[in-house]
């Protein structure tokens, strides 16, 4: 057994071409409406990060270079399955099904926000789709995805949970704690490890000592794998094949997505400190975009009009989901005080009288 | 009635709630064959069984941070901390998440669930087995903090807790855990949550305590008796949300009042009691609310029964204060 793993599963060649002995083989019109949603994520990324140097909104965490190993693990569950977020996959909550205007309202923090304003944007909650609550913290969403597949099992419930993280992750607490709870347990769960190659401004080389992060689930007793974080196909395949090795009972799977953030951290961020041009520049050449599309345009599945008949629709769907939100008015105060408990204790029925007593605050963040 | 110690009654509650509801499971360190170091847990892994009654890995992180995820699919979990020392591995978890939850995702996500813990010193346990960290999680929006004194409470308050709708944190006050024995009623019974308990009235001065030194301020009350000082003793027995209507009337009535935790003085709970008492019956106040409390140092080994608010540090509180 060799312990670094230096395969990497691939199913399209730079140039769009597939490999049979790898290619999940999907119908046609799944692949395109796959790659339509990278387009429409990458788009709504674009708008997000420009309203946000517009003042609108107050902060983005995008996913640009990272759409294919969002994506493709999202459309590789079955819809009984769960999935666990970090904080970079609102791609994937809109292809679980949140409507677009819900998650803008998110990003306004406005009164349809589903978390009611109080988390800044992109921390979004989605039970009704089977999608978790984003939190900051890293990692501690880890070892909760692998209580709840923990309990799934118990119940004889076959769905599994598909925990998302960064390389960074790895390096936290709870990384280990859910790797180990899953191995001993053996919980259907998938721990999905996007390795985008920096943890804001640390290198994947200073958050390990080990040759591939994959490497750390042998010591867990979990499978791993590493896949093209740029390839949709090999995401989807790598996925399901985890999925479904979980749902027969043989355990957890840890995937590596080897890929690029092609764009700061978040908008806060400015990776002109820290990173090279031509560096930069040789990781937007394996874009997963242009990849899949000269996939699909070899298949005759695909072309230039459909593609800019597509971007004129999903503008038109952004702009109305902004004009909305932003027409949305705040969430009202009393709100402040309600969910921290089932029912609001004496404290919390005092101050929110004081609250509304007090003088109003001016307008916040970016609404 | 059966006469128990807290460790029974604790056990009793368990039994009963494992029964009577599937969706409960008690996990943590050394919880199942061995029935927990202090034997809470007794007997529950050979009844329920490995699935309901659960050994984890050795990480408190792990214990809570998948105790969320099955509390998140709608399971009751009751993890155990070996000792509230314990605790802070698993802190970001508990602050972070389990208090956040059901407000961060606007009420989709309620993540309820019992942590019990045992706390407190007294038991040669040196710091590492005898602090008193309830302070912490009450100052956490989102969490339940309960600390019974008697087996009658532990039973009736834990079953309260696993059915309520809010994370508990569920401290066990472990040099009661055999100290005390009283009667506990076979069956099904809750005590309320957040409903303190006069358990010994007076006129004269208040002494608000919990746990374990709940006995050391009646024992003191009883001396001050001797002194013709008559104390009424007021047990929280849950801390947070505190009982405040039954501390200002006990105020009103006395005016004078001393507050007994083990915790370091400096931002303990009874800085907020004062605090609260102030806001509250500052009209009412013939003398100035004291604290009588474990010193602002780690908890010590040798030392601990002078670090210890034990009622010969009680006694000239309440003497002082009546006579202020």
């Amino acid at each position: 057994m060799q312990f670094v793993l230096d395969d990497v599963v691939t199913v399209l060649s730079p140039e769009g071409v597939a490999d049979p002995a790898t290619d999940p083989k999907l119908p046609g019109a799944t692949v395109v409406s796959l790659f339509k949603q990278m387009l429409f994520t990458r788009q709504l990324d674009e708008r997000l990060v420009l309203l946000q140097r517009q003042g609108r909104i107050g902060f983005h965490i995008g996913s640009l270079g990272e759409e294919a190993c969002i994506l493709g693990p999202t459309a590789a569950l079955g819809d009984n399955d769960w999935l666990w977020p970090c904080y970079r996959e609102f791609g994937a909550l809109l292809l679980r099904g949140m409507p677009l205007q819900r998650y803008m309202d998110n990003m306004y923090g406005n009164a349809n926000d589903p978390v009611k304003g109080r988390q800044m944007p992109d921390h979004y909650s989605g039970r009704p789709y089977k999608f978790g609550s984003v939190s900051s913290p890293i990692g501690t969403q880890i070892t909760q995805a692998v209580g709840f597949s923990w309990a799934a099992k118990m119940k004889g419930d076959p769905s599994v949970s598909l925990v998302f993280f960064g390389e960074g992750a790895t390096s936290s607490n709870e990384f280990h704690n859910g790797m180990n709870f899953a191995g001993v347990y053996k919980t259907p769960t998938v721990f999905l490890c996007r390795n985008n190659g920096w943890a804001i401004s640390v290198p994947a080389e200073q958050q390990t000592g080990t040759k591939t992060f994959a490497q750390k689930a042998f010591a867990y007793g979990v499978k791993p794998v590493r896949a093209d974080g740029n390839d949709l196909l090999a995401m989807i395949r790598v996925t399901r094949d985890a999925v479904e090795r979980a749902r027969r009972g043989e355990g957890p799977t840890m995937i590596e997505a080897i890929t690029h953030r092609l764009s700061g951290h978040s908008t806060s961020d400015d990776p002109k400190a820290y990173r090279n041009q031509a560096e930069m520049d040789a990781e937007r050449a394996k874009d997963p975009v242009p990849r899949l599309r000269a996939y699909l345009v070899a298949q005759k599945l695909w072309d230039d009009s459909a593609e800019k008949a597509w971007a004129e629709q999903c503008d038109g769907e952004i702009r109305k989901a902004v004009e909305t939100a932003e027409k949305t008015g705040a969430p009202a105060l009393g709100t402040m005080f309600e969910d921290v408990y089932a029912t609001p204790p004496w404290n919390l029925v005092e101050q929110r009288a004081e609250a509304e007593r007090a003088p109003r605050a001016a307008g916040h963040g970016g609404h | 009635m059966p006469q128990m110690n807290m460790v029974q009654a604790i056990n009793d509650a368990l039994r009963l709630e494992l029964k009577r509801d599937p969706r409960v499971v008690l996990l943590g360190e050394d919880v199942g064959k061995v029935g927990g170091v202090f034997r809470v847990t007794q007997d529950l892994y050979k009844e329920f069984g490995a699935d309901r009654v659960i050994d984890t890995p050795l990480s408190e992180g792990g214990i809570i941070g998948a105790a969320i995820g099955m509390a998140l699919y709608g399971m009751r979990p009751v993890p155990e901390i070996q000792f509230s020392d314990f605790i802070f591995p698993a802190f970001d978890q508990i602050v972070s998440e389990l208090a956040k939850f059901r407000y961060r995702s606007g009420g989709e996500y309620p993540a309820k669930m019992v942590i019990r813990t045992p706390v407190g010193g007294g038991i040669r346990g040196g710091h590492y087995h005898s602090q008193s960290p309830e302070a912490y999680f009450i100052h956490t929006p989102g969490l339940k903090v309960v600390c019974p004194s008697n087996p009658y409470d532990a039973k009736g308050l834990l079953l309260a807790a696993i059915r309520d709708d809010d994370p508990v944190l569920f401290f066990e006050p472990k040099r009661v855990y055999r100290a005390a024995r009283s009667d506990v009623p076979e069956g099904d019974y809750t005590v309320p949550l957040s409903q303190a308990k006069v358990v010994r009235p007076g006129k004269d001065v208040t002494v608000i305590a919990w746990g374990a030194m709940l006995y050391e301020a009646l024992e003191a009350a009883n001396q001050a008796a001797a002194q013709g000082i008559d104390t009424e003793v007021l047990d929280l027995r849950t801390l947070w949300p505190v009982d405040i209507d039954s501390i200002v009337a006990s105020v009103k009535k006395t005016g004078r009042v001393v507050i007994v935790h083990e915790a370091p003085k400096t931002c303990g709970f009874g800085a907020e009691l004062v605090a609260l008492i102030n806001e509250k019956a500052f009209l009412h106040l013939e003398a100035p609310p004291v604290r009588v409390t474990g010193y602002d140092t780690p908890f010590p080994y040798t030392l601990e029964m002078d670090y210890l608010p034990l009622a010969g540090r009680i006694l000239p509180a309440i003497l002082e204060t009546a006579r202020f």
